[in-house]
């Protein structure tokens, strides 16, 4: 079993929004929406101030309560690495996801289903990284196999401090940022 | 395609999440009140007083019927993917409670049928003369009417608790998490139902008893409220800050006047001095608690959507 997992180097990050880019064209987003995005966190008070950018998207946790709130199981975790996917022929739209997400991640495609980053499965599934780690023009974001110990994620996480969003939330996001 | 923006501005989401409108409250809102109209007409069959209470038992039933499939068709139109609605109904996911609600508002249908069969308006009967006649055969079991009492006491209790878990499990809104949310909805339901009967009741005695009721129902409700905001407040940060968006922050005036003081306290007021005869019994205080009632669903939808882990906007 594999367990997916994105590493991104909020040192190396310069906000280019090249991610964000990558993912609409590949996926086709539709205009006006977005699967991934820059958030700029800046904390403390001048001259002691600290900015975190950060690329983020959907944390394809390993205790998702969109899946578990999904009526028509629509929403469910893949069987390779754990990915959160929607089948969108069988969502609804109830928005319950959408409510229950704690990152705000998910959207209603115009078609009506609910939709979000799929960690570029497609492209997954052929061996290539997501399209937002592909193009990073700094080699920010790394992506893998966490079950793995030898893969590049795992040794990044036991060698550098890092934190993941919102983990009070309970949700065990796998998206991890290093500081 | 152009899109010179990279930043997200997801429509519903962003800058605060309002995925729900108004179909949802207007959904929780006649769950609750059909609910409560269960657990009242359920009650008076279960203990053979169908005679005496003429109003809850004759015409609530029919009323129930026709207000659950209006909260439906609210339920409907909040759907983004109308066409796929059948989904809900090709698998049952334990874990979700759309899924349970799913399932539970099919399995109604047949319960309250059954228990309007059991007293027949004249105006339908004489016009559908079979539904007299099955209504007769029902009654002359007299264990049939008792089942059927308790098992819509037992539906109104599950749907009224029901619409409250639905917004409880959803984790991600700190607001609704609360596990007495589902008390609360099911106990504003019993009292808009009560307030409902009380006010159409022609029957002096049926009208005073349901009033009676109705003041207990509200003040439960004084209560439940109190130990909804007790827990909140005695747990982590975003919850305390989620409370206080109802108790003094952008919901306060809303809830302070609508909910508490014009949906509760004050009919609460009035309907104790008509108990007592006072006052003359008016439509006054049953339509203000059936409004505080809609409201109270309006205002946890709205602010629990507010509430949030990581944006705390709204922390003064």
């Amino acid at each position: 079993m594999a367990r997916f997992a994105m590493v991104i180097d909020t040192v190396k990050c310069v906000g280019c929004m090249d991610c964000v880019v990558a993912c609409k064209t590949e996926n086709k987003v539709p205009e006006g929406f977005n699967r991934d995005w820059i958030t700029t966190d800046a904390k403390g008070k001048f001259p002691t101030v600290q900015m975190e950018i950060r690329s983020e998207r959907c944390n394809h946790c390993d205790n998702p309560p969109c899946v578990y709130c999904c009526p028509t199981k629509a929403s469910h975790v893949h069987d390779l690495g754990g990915v959160v996917l929607v089948h969108h022929h069988m969502c609804i739209g109830c928005k319950a996801c959408l409510a229950s997400c704690p990152y705000d991640a998910r959207f209603i495609h115009p078609d009506g289903y609910a939709d979000k980053c799929t960690f570029c499965i497609h492209r997954v599934e052929k061996g290539l990284d997501p399209a937002c780690v592909a193009v990073c023009p700094t080699h920010c974001m790394y992506f893998g196999d966490l079950d793995d110990v030898e893969s590049q994620v795992s040794k990044l996480l036991l060698e550098r401090k890092n934190h993941a969003l919102i983990p009070e939330a309970g949700t065990r996001p796998e998206i991890y940022y290093l500081i | 395609m152009i899109e010179l923006t990279t930043t997200r501005h997801n429509e519903l989401i962003d800058p605060i999440v309002h995925v729900w409108g108004w179909e949802i409250p207007i959904y929780l809102f006649i769950g609750g009140w059909v609910a409560g109209m269960m657990i009242l007409s359920g009650y008076f069959f279960m203990k053979g007083r169908g005679k005496e209470y003429h109003c809850v038992c004759y015409r609530i039933p029919l009323l129930a019927l026709g207000l659950i499939t209006l909260g439906m068709l609210a339920l409907f139109l909040d759907l983004e993917h109308k066409f796929y609605v059948w989904r809900l109904y090709t698998t049952f996911a334990v874990k979700s409670p759309m899924s349970w609600g799913a399932w539970l508002l099919l399995l109604l249908y047949p319960t309250l049928f059954i228990i309007f069969l059991l007293q027949v308006p004249d105006w339908i009967s004489t016009r559908w003369p079979i539904l007299h006649s099955w209504s007769q055969k029902l009654r002359s079991v007299k264990a049939i009417t008792k089942i059927v009492g308790m098992v819509n006491i037992v539906m109104g209790i599950i749907l009224g608790t029901y619409t409250g878990i639905l917004l409880s499990a959803l984790g991600a809104r700190p607001l609704w998490n609360s596990a007495i949310l589902c008390i609360l909805f099911l106990v504003s339901g019993l009292s808009t139902a009560a307030a409902m009967v009380h006010m159409i009741a022609k029957e002096r005695a049926e009208r005073e008893l349901l009033a009676r009721a109705d003041n207990l129902f509200l003040f439960m409700e004084l209560l439940v409220l109190a130990l909804f905001f007790i827990g909140l407040l005695s747990s982590t940060n975003v919850q305390i800050q989620s409370a206080m968006l109802l108790l003094n922050g952008p919901y306060a005036a809303v809830f302070w006047v609508f909910v508490v003081l014009l949906g509760i306290v004050v009919p609460l007021f009035i309907q104790n001095l008509a108990v007592n005869h006072k006052i003359i019994h008016t439509p006054v205080s049953p339509i203000m608690v059936i409004i505080g009632g809609l409201i109270l669903r309006f205002i946890i939808v709205s602010a629990g959507q507010f509430s949030h882990y990581a944006n705390a906007h709204f922390i003064r």
